[in-house]
């Protein structure tokens, strides 16, 4: 088990690493946590001719909180760091849940959440809650700096929005209305520490007893993590009951397309999609009605 | 290209010229003959291979080498420096029985240490959260969990 051979460079500012990038170009690959990288290096799946690190440009690792602005989460900020920190724990309880259940101790000691997202993989842990809660990617390249909707950065399994010349500097997310709460779900094998069978994050906004506002995104079960719009239209504007709750389950197994593979099988996915979608949906309700 | 770079390891420092594909497992087992620390799946999901960088346990098989200069690394052969005391984890892992082949036992015990680092009295749901990226393929577990349990005891008497 020995890594193919690579050049490898520790840029310390995003600039520099920029510069690198662009003269790099196409053999260059991007090093954060490593957790995924390397071990796709390892299983002769990728072979980069250059890698370039991030974790030495001082305060990418920065996570930022102001109750206007929101949360930044900097593109080197550890897993643990974003599951333990007390203003995601206060205002973003499904977002640190979902670092928490990323992997197991030692990955999220070494790995990143804008990692997660950028090696984009259908059942990243870290991608349905983000989606829900209308998070943002802010990206840096060539032409200078964009910020893109994280429901238009996933292309396909391992694909993201990033020209080859950007990086991802940090995820932004709103800070959330007080009348909304946020869930994350999933279930796998292991249950700890392995990728999700299947992964459900959920914003509801309610009014009252009434739901006026509604994102669910499920993971594992599409080539990205989908938009279940239909599962979103039947708890519009309905009471969360038990029933209408029951109801989106249903909706959500059958908008979900998944596949089978080595982690479940498709009949299996699509019966924890109707539960897990349950289940968030009765926790981001409850989380808005105690908010 | 080798980049020349220094490890401070147990509390010694290493100079040493290492090619960027080396990862930390490779240079503390084939460079610096520290042995303790195993190499099992090399993908991150057995924990053979733990280690603790500034005081946090990583996967030393998906570490750089050269990521981790400067850095404070330990390794089981630091948990016992002198070589002939034990520490109070090794001891309770003897004690409980909670080595079978051995293999995965320097993994767990600087796990045990890193979960005794946060919190010195775990209950059992947060030492088995804590051990849950290791795998034991003698599926000793239940004694591991005890030792890490007992390790908690011992270090809080002395």
């Amino acid at each position: 088990m020995t890594l193919p051979k690579f050049e490898y460079f520790a840029p310390e500012s995003l600039e520099e690493a920029q510069q690198l990038l662009l003269n790099k170009a196409e053999g260059a690959h991007l090093l954060a946590g490593g957790t995924d990288l390397l071990v796709k290096m390892n299983h002769g799946l990728l072979k980069p001719a250059s890698l370039i690190a991030l974790k030495h440009i001082k305060g990418l690792e920065e996570i930022t909180f102001d109750p206007k602005n929101g949360l930044k989460i900097g593109a080197t900020a550890l897993l643990a760091n974003v599951a333990a920190h007390p203003d995601i724990l206060e205002h973003y309880p499904a977002v640190a849940a979902a670092a928490r259940e990323t992997a197991n101790v030692q990955i999220r000691n070494m790995g990143t959440v804008a990692g997660n997202l950028c090696n984009a993989a259908p059942s990243a842990d870290n991608a349905p809650t983000l989606l829900a809660m209308n998070a943002e990617v802010l990206i840096s390249g060539a032409k200078g700096e964009r910020r893109l909707p994280l429901d238009q950065f996933f292309k396909g399994p391992g694909a993201n929005a990033l020209d080859s010349d950007e990086i991802l500097s940090a995820i932004l997310v709103p800070a959330p209305d007080s009348d909304s709460g946020v869930s994350y779900q999933h279930i796998s094998a292991r249950g700890k520490v392995d990728i999700s069978a299947v992964c459900v994050g959920v914003m509801v906004r309610m009014e009252g007893d009434i739901c006026r506002d509604v994102r669910i995104f499920l993971g594992a079960v599409a080539p990205v993590p989908m938009r279940a719009v239909k599962t979103e239209a039947t708890v519009l504007n309905q009471q969360l009951t038990e029933e209408i709750i029951e109801k989106a389950g249903i909706a959500a197994l059958d908008e979900s397309q998944p596949i089978t593979d080595v982690r479940s099988s498709a009949d299996y996915r699509k019966k924890m999609v109707a539960v897990l979608t349950r289940r968030a949906l009765t926790e981001a309700r409850d989380r808005a009605l105690n908010s | 290209m080798k980049h020349p770079i220094e490890l401070k390891i147990n509390g010694d420092t290493y100079s040493l010229a290492v090619d960027p594909w080396r990862t930390l497992n490779e240079v503390l087992r084939e460079d610096l003959n520290l042995t303790g620390t195993k190499l099992g799946c090399g993908s991150g999901d057995c924990g053979a291979c733990t280690v603790l960088v500034n005081g946090r346990s990583v996967s030393s098989c998906l570490t750089l080498a050269l990521e981790v200069q400067g850095k404070e690394i330990q390794t089981v052969e630091g948990l016992a420096p002198s070589g002939s005391e034990l520490h109070p984890i090794q001891e309770a892992f003897v004690e409980t029985g909670a080595i079978q082949c051995g293999f995965c036992t320097s993994g767990m015990e600087m796990s045990a240490a890193y979960i005794l680092s946060q919190n010195s009295s775990p209950t059992e749901q947060e030492i088995r959260e804590g051990l849950s990226g290791h795998l034991c393929r003698c599926t000793g577990y239940i004694q591991i969990v005890e030792a890490v349990s007992e390790a908690a005891n011992k270090m809080k008497q002395s």
